[in-house]
């Protein structure tokens, strides 16, 4: 104890003591990214599945991602994004990309679903990623409400307190959640795709995602009780409603009601 | 006279009951003698005259649903769990103000419905007033003597958006805790005072734990009572001033053409109440309008997507959006002695709107400075016959819609597929560009008609029939109009510019020329009507005959 108090004022010390505190920090973020991360059940992939996605890739993907998925200048390397971001991009028809812009579009998947299987292991053999995510965190089960407010705080700024979807800048959106299955959602949460920022498992429990999952699902079930939704826009689309329709039919009626005479 | 009192035998003896009855009240409270006279009042019939009633019948059922409402409305800020039927939001932290009105959404019997009712009727109450000033000013019907009539009209439409603001705030959801801090943005932007008002404003701090209470009072309270006052005020003028007429054969300054209010009139105007309260029950009953549960509990920290005002408060927050942050390198905030000073929430937030209803409440002081017009005037003018005013409305119109449009940008983005940035760019070009543009085309047009209405009038109406005359000559047979239809395309008066005047001693003054230059830009551009001379040369030609009149005069 004597020792280290005495070469506390060694002209090292300082740099020593910086050395440590990023060694801690570096350590510790590796493995809180690693354990953040639903590691990839790599046991439900055969070795087969592995080949015939690698072939599939080659012949549907490579053009942009590059061979081996190491990335071009069209399109990012896929190493490490995981099995789930495969089964999210290609399973909503994102992938392979209509066309560069801002975003990509949703489309009807180009691929049935063994292919994107296959897919997904050959890009999952690549390098650890998120998986796709376990039956019972999908099960909309959930707590409705928790999720709601992880909603509010951590989506409904791009997505729309209603899952209506939103506008960002330069042409890029928030699309709206109606109809994206519980998979799909829990997918984009962990992988961040587009615009998205990720959400990892850190940031929202796996427990918080099925929760915002089972929100979502509960007020598409629920529908609108106040009767047609107008699109869930807020007041701009009721603004509309009002002048279009609400004047429209009252202007009808007061020519009706002044055309008999005169 | 003698001392002891007679009995007079009574003029009149019913010989019903009812008529006994009805008869004894009437000598009380004189009810027939006001019936005669209301019930004699002659209203033009007209549906672009119809939009004021609209507006007071809405406020009607504003009254009604409203009071139904405030039966379950508790507009405390005290925290509570929701523990109603709406399943997402079980057991969620909120104020007392948002759990009753979910209450009211979900397990009071009929609430939603009354909550949709008074939330539409709300909408549609400030759209009738805005297109009644708009029918009011296109129409010329502002002029002598109506101008304090315009500006009770204006202070009603500010009352009505204080009215809406209000009550827009009063669920404590997300969505109204998004506008009010926008409100308190806009407040504490204000140099010096701002900070103290939104301290008295929200009791300390926003949100703080009263501002719901204390709007809720305005809204119930004052800001209704407000109305009904400014109610009376503009009807009671309308009497007084009686309701302006079209132009039309036998329609003039001194008489109204129209319908007497009893009973045909009355029957109309009571049944147009209820097709009114018909509407919005349908629309109540069928078009959710404001998902409160949607938007869950107001919290100073999340944001939702597609936060917008009602329509009526649009175009602020439009031209909010539309206020760049810098413009190349040149900043709109400045720190002055420690105190920041926030031009582009200020500029945005209270110059358009500050111009805006400047120029509403002083439009027809300006336009009588320029005409020098003092004549009372209750026969209205076709927006057509009066390019320049028409124009303007336009332009002032288009101004207001740039900016409301852009309350909007984001869901013109998604909607239209194209880049908020490119959006709101459009916008900001529109902004100054749009109304110089309205303004021309709106002239043109106006004048354009004006010259069509002309050659109508003296030439009749285009048969599409080719006649070969027996030395060769092909014509096109017109028809003539008659009396009736020529009397509203030629029964207008057109205004000349009027020349700087000298004063009582006999010098113009400054004032005078600018006034003159003014009323050289207002109507130097004009189409006159046809005169009888010429609708009595034009006739059998169907070449333009259009003289010239007075000052300059537009031709083809």
């Amino acid at each position: 104890m004597k020792a280290l108090s005495q070469k506390r004022r060694h002209p090292l010390a300082a740099i020593a003591l910086l050395l440590m505190g990023l060694l801690l920090t570096g350590g510790l973020y590796a493995v809180a990214t690693t354990v953040n991360e639903a590691k990839a059940s790599t046991a439900e992939f055969t070795a087969s599945d592995t080949q015939e996605g690698q072939k599939l890739f080659e012949a549907n993907c490579a053009t942009c991602h590059g061979m081996g998925a190491s990335g071009t200048q069209d399109g990012p390397s896929l190493a490490g994004v995981g099995a789930a971001a495969v089964d999210f991009q290609v399973g909503t028809g994102r992938m392979p990309m209509q066309m560069n812009g801002p975003q990509a579009y949703k489309k009807p998947a180009q691929f049935n679903d063994t292919q994107t299987h296959q897919l997904a292991a050959y890009v999952a053999s690549l390098g650890a990623g998120p998986a796709i995510p376990a039956e019972e965190l999908l099960d909309e089960k959930g707590n409705a409400a928790e999720g709601g407010e992880l909603f509010r705080v951590n989506c409904a700024m791009c997505h729309n307190a209603a899952a209506a979807g939103g506008a960002l800048t330069r042409g890029k959106f928030a699309p709206a959640l109606a109809d994206v299955s519980g998979k799909h959602i829990y997918e984009a949460m962990a992988t961040g795709p587009q615009n998205m920022p990720v959400f990892n498992d850190s940031n929202v429990s796996p427990e918080g995602k099925r929760n915002i999952i089972t929100f979502l699902k509960q007020i598409e079930a629920n529908g609108s009780p106040g009767g047609a939704d107008l699109g869930a826009l807020g007041p701009v689309s009721e603004g509309l409603f009002v002048w279009i329709a609400g004047l429209g039919v009252i202007i009808a009626f007061t020519i009706w009601l002044t055309s008999r005479t005169s | 006279m003698s001392a002891a009192p007679t009995a007079e035998a009574p003029a009149y003896v019913a010989n019903t009951k009812v008529g006994r009855f009805t008869d004894f009240v009437d000598e009380r409270v004189g009810g027939s003698g006001i019936l005669r006279e209301f019930g004699r009042k002659v209203f033009p019939d007209h549906w672009s005259f119809m939009f004021g009633e609209v507006a007071l019948y809405s406020f009607v059922i504003l009254l009604l649903s409203g009071t139904f409402l405030t039966f379950f409305f508790d507009p405390s800020m005290a925290e509570t769990h929701y523990a109603g039927s709406y399943t997402p939001l079980k057991n969620v932290e909120m104020s007392v103000a948002y759990s009753s009105s979910l209450d009211i959404s979900f397990d009071v019997r009929g609430g939603l419905f009354m909550r949709q009712v008074h939330h539409w009727a709300a909408l549609l109450f400030v759209a009738s007033v805005a297109v009644h000033m708009l029918r009011v000013f296109f129409t010329g019907a502002f002029r002598k003597p109506r101008e304090m009539n315009w500006v009770v009209g204006g202070v009603l439409l500010i009352l009505a958006m204080a009215a809406g603001f209000t009550g827009y705030s009063l669920p404590d959801d997300l969505l109204s805790g998004n506008g009010l801090r926008i409100i308190d943005g806009v407040i504490k932007s204000i140099p010096v005072i701002g900070t103290y008002i939104s301290f008295f404003l929200f009791g300390g701090e926003f949100p703080g734990t009263v501002i719901i209470s204390r709007l809720y009072t305005l809204h119930i309270l004052l800001v209704p009572a407000l109305i009904l006052l400014m109610i009376v005020v503009h009807l009671f003028m309308v009497v007084v001033h009686k309701h302006t007429q079209y132009p039309g054969p036998g329609r003039n300054d001194r008489n109204v053409v129209g319908y007497p209010l009893g009973p045909v009139y009355a029957a109309k105007a009571g049944g147009f109440f209820f097709i009114v309260f018909g509407v919005i029950a349908l629309m109540a009953g069928f078009f959710t309008i404001n998902p409160i549960w949607n938007y869950g509990p107001y919290d100073p920290s999340p944001v939702s997507a597609g936060t917008q005002p009602d329509w009526y408060i649009g175009f602020v927050d439009g031209a909010l959006r539309l206020m760049p942050g810098v413009v190349s390198g040149f900043h709109f905030e400045y720190i002055i002695f420690g105190h920041v000073l926030t031009l582009n929430v200020l500029l945005p937030a209270l110059v358009p709107a500050g111009i805006i209803f400047t120029v509403l409440f002083t439009y027809p002081w300006i336009e009588r400075w320029i005409t020098k017009d003092n004549r009372e005037h209750h026969v209205l003018d076709r927006p057509r016959n009066a390019p320049t005013r028409t124009a303007i409305g336009v332009a002032g119109f288009t101004w207001y819609s740039v900016m409301w449009a852009a309350a909007g940008s984001d869901l013109i983005a998604t909607h239209f597929h194209v880049a908020l940035n490119d959006v709101t760019y459009w916008l900001r070009a529109l902004f100054f560009v749009g109304p110089f543009i309205a303004f021309a085309v709106t002239k043109r047009v106006a004048l354009a008609l004006q010259r069509k209405d002309r050659e109508i009038a003296l030439h009749g109406r285009e048969t599409g029939r080719i006649v070969r005359l027996p030395h060769g000559e092909f014509i096109e047979v017109h028809a003539p109009l008659d009396e009736y239809k020529r009397y509203k395309l030629v029964g207008f008066e057109s205004l000349a510019p009027l020349p700087a005047q000298p004063n009582e001693h006999g010098v113009v003054t400054r004032k005078e020329n600018r006034r003159a230059k003014l009323s050289r830009w207002f109507f130097e551009d004009r189409v006159a009507p046809a005169t009888p001379a010429e609708l009595e040369a034009g006739h059998g030609h169907h070449e333009a005959v259009e003289a010239g009149e007075g000052q300059k005069t537009l031709s083809h």
